[in-house]
């Protein structure tokens, strides 16, 4: 039987490996945000899963909420980045410290 | 092992690899391919999980439009990816402490008890309707105005993607229809008046 533990424990994996994917592709501004996408998905599966064990629906809307705020984060992040290649001719994350943060 | 079990086990297990793809890949054009089956293999997680608006919503969103997106930017950004994958071998150890290390934390957390938490039927089925219908009735019975806000965000994404890659090129030669349209005969031909000359006399 399916329990609340695979759900939760399947996203934790998830969760794991997109936070080991931005520490090793610290360059690389595309798959940097492809694993952003990875942690949200991970957060999504955790709410699916608390909404079907606790019978609230509540987490099913935010997980719709929370789809809407990805795909616009997607579509500004890889605006950014076009305009950013445009500019730079490069994608590579250190050489961004215009700011020097 | 009931089937349900033997789905949800396969259906991570390709998941979490396809994951590991998408860090680890030199290309960046497969690691988003890697991440389409990600969240194909995520979507049929959700449906075990009873959620079927979402794992289709997700199919259609990410599948179909963001990761589109990312393929198309992939391709079009004439990108060289040998300097860009420098550091991976330095911070390869340094990832995996610190992955493990939260992966280990995170289970604790989760820890044994919540293996005990029983599968109650589903509460959509209870309620005597489909996910949809239960999910939508909450959706605009208690989240009508966030709901509302959604709906703004994406317009707002979506207006400020176009004037951030939009671009006025200095330099370059092109055509304005308008002022193509707008000329009037006067500005082309030039009438000059002059009189006949005949064969064999000589101009003045």
């Amino acid at each position: 039987m399916i329990t609340l533990a695979h759900f939760l424990t399947l996203g934790a994996v998830l969760f794991c490996i997109a936070v080991a994917g931005i520490f090793i592709n610290r360059k690389n501004v595309i798959v940097l945000l492809m694993c952003i996408e990875l942690m949200l998905l991970a957060v999504n599966t955790n709410f699916v899963a608390f909404s079907r064990f606790l019978g609230d629906p509540s987490g099913q809307v935010f997980v719709f909420f929370i789809l809407t705020v990805a795909a616009a984060e997607a579509a500004i992040g890889l605006a950014i980045l076009v305009v950013l290649f445009r500019n730079r001719a490069t994608i590579d994350v250190t050489d961004i410290d215009t700011l020097k943060g | 092992m009931t089937f349900e079990l033997v789905c949800f086990y396969f259906f991570g297990a390709v998941a979490a690899l396809a994951a590991l793809a998408v860090i680890s890949v030199k290309n960046p054009v497969v690691a988003a391919l890697n991440l389409v089956l990600t969240f194909f293999s995520m979507a049929c997680v959700w449906l075990l999980a009873q959620a079927e608006f979402l794992a289709v919503a997700l199919v259609l969103v990410y599948v179909g439009a963001v990761m589109v997106l990312f393929l198309f930017v992939v391709m079009m950004l004439d990108v060289d990816f040998a300097p860009v994958r420098e550091g991976f071998v330095r911070f390869l150890p340094v990832g995996i402490v610190v992955a493990v290390v939260m992966l280990v934390e995170m289970l604790m957390m989760i820890g044994v008890r919540s293996l005990q938490v029983p599968v109650s039927a589903d509460p959509a089925a209870l309620a005597g309707m489909s996910n949809m219908g239960w999910l939508g009735r909450t959706l605009f019975r208690d989240f009508l105005l966030p709901f509302e806000v959604a709906a703004l965000i994406l317009t707002v994404g979506l207006i400020a993607a176009i004037p951030l890659t939009l671009r006025k090129r200095s330099g370059i030669k092109t055509q304005n229809p308008g002022r193509q349209v707008m000329v009037k005969r006067e500005d082309r031909i030039r009438l000059v008046k002059m009189d006949a000359v005949k064969k064999g006399e000589a101009t003045p």
